[in-house]
C-alpha cells in the first residue's frame, strides 16, 4: 500500500471514529437530560427485600444477591482476560535493576497491612463500602508491589495456583448450583442460608481475583520449565 | 449547597476534563500514564463527590492503581521490544 493510500486511509478512520463519537455521545447527552428529575431507579425495592439478603450494604446486596448473575459472568470475563493473556506470550522475567531502599521498605511495611486491609473489605462489605473486588485490588497491589521490589512471590506448586485462580469462579457457580438442588432458582440464596453463601464465595472471589490481577500484570502465563512457577 | 462546596466541585469537575483531554494528547507515553493515573485519582474524588463511595473504591484500587501499574509495565515491555515510546501523530504502530 502506498503511503498517501495509508494517509488517506487512517483520514476517513479519524473521520469515522469522530462520527461514532459524536452520535455516541449525543445519545448519552439525551439519555442524561431525559432523565426524570427524581424518584430514580429501584432503590425502594432493594431496601425493601435488604433484609432477605443475607448483607446490610444495599450495594453488596445488589452485586450478591439480586444481580449475582452480572458478578458471576464479571468473574467469568476477569479469568477470560486471564487465558488470554496467558495464551498470547510467556512472562519475561523482569529486568533485574536492583530496588531502591525506599521501594524495598516501604513494600516490607506496607504489604502485611494491605493483605489485612483486604480482610476487612471484605467483611466490611456486608454492611459498608466493600467487597470482594475490592479486596481483590488491594490484595493485588500487594503481589504488585512485591514483584516491583525485585522479591519473590512465594513459589506455589501450578496446580494449586491454576486452581486458587478459578477458587472464586467455582465457588460462586457451586454455590449457584447448591441452591438449585435446594429447590431454587439458580443463585437464588435462601434467606437463612444467604450470609454464609456470600460470604464464601466473596472470600473465594477475593483471592482469585487478587492472584488473577497480579497474574495479568506479569504479562504472561509463568514460564514452563520450572516445576514452581509463579 | 454552599457556594464553596459549588466552586470546589466546579473546580474538581474542571480538572478532571482538562487532565483527561491532557492525558490524550499527551505526545510521550509516560506522560500519558501518568497524567491518566492523576486523572483515576481525581475521578475517585468525583465519585466521593456523588456519594458512590463503593465506586471510588474500584476506581482507586482498580481503576487507577492497577491499570495504572498495568500500562507502565505494557510500556516497558514496549521499550524492551524496541518498540519507540513516542507516538506519531497517526501512531506507528
Amino acid at each position: 500500500m502506498s503511503d498517501a493510500h495509508a494517509a488517506a486511509g487512517a483520514l476517513a478512520a479519524r473521520a469515522l471514529l469522530w462520527i461514532v463519537l459524536a452520535g455516541a455521545g449525543a445519545m448519552l447527552a439525551t439519555a442524561v437530560l431525559s432523565l426524570p428529575e427524581d424518584g430514580l431507579g429501584l432503590a425502594d425495592e432493594t431496601l425493601a427485600d435488604l433484609g432477605r439478603t443475607g448483607v446490610e450494604h444495599p450495594v453488596t446486596a445488589v452485586l450478591m444477591n439480586y444481580r449475582a448473575y452480572d458478578t458471576l459472568l464479571e468473574m467469568a470475563v476477569l479469568f477470560l482476560a486471564l487465558v488470554g493473556v496467558w495464551s498470547m506470550a510467556e512472562a519475561r522475567p523482569r529486568p533485574t535493576a536492583p530496588p531502591g531502599l525506599v521501594l524495598q521498605f516501604l513494600t516490607q511495611l506496607l504489604v502485611p497491612f494491605l493483605i489485612l486491609f483486604a480482610g476487612y473489605l471484605l467483611w466490611a462489605g456486608a454492611h459498608e463500602p466493600g467487597g470482594a473486588f475490592q479486596a481483590g485490588a488491594v490484595l493485588a497491589a500487594a503481589g504488585v508491589l512485591v514483584t516491583l521490589s525485585g522479591a519473590q512471590l512465594p513459589s506455589v506448586p501450578r496446580a494449586l495456583h491454576r486452581s486458587l485462580l478459578l477458587l472464586g469462579l467455582v465457588t460462586f457457580a457451586a454455590a449457584g448450583v447448591a441452591v438449585q438442588l435446594g429447590g431454587g432458582a439458580f443463585l437464588e440464596f435462601p434467606p437463612s442460608a444467604a450470609k454464609a453463601l456470600i460470604l464464601a464465595i466473596e472470600a473465594a472471589a477475593g483471592i482469585s481475583i487478587g492472584l488473577g490481577l497480579v497474574a495479568i500484570f506479569e504479562g504472561g502465563r509463568p514460564s514452563e520449565p520450572e516445576s514452581a512457577p509463579r | 449547597m454552599s457556594a464553596l462546596t459549588l466552586l470546589l466541585d466546579a473546580l474538581l469537575a474542571g480538572t478532571l476534563v482538562w487532565v483527561a483531554a491532557r492525558a490524550l494528547a499527551a505526545a510521550e507515553l509516560v506522560t500519558g500514564i501518568a497524567l491518566f493515573i492523576a486523572f483515576g485519582l481525581l475521578m475517585t474524588i468525583v465519585w466521593v463527590r456523588l456519594s458512590a463511595p463503593d465506586v471510588a473504591l474500584a476506581e482507586a484500587g482498580i481503576g487507577t492503581g492497577l491499570t495504572g501499574a498495568l500500562l507502565f509495565a505494557a510500556l516497558a515491555r514496549l521499550r524492551r521490544a524496541g518498540a519507540p515510546d513516542n507516538r506519531g501523530e497517526n501512531g506507528d504502530e
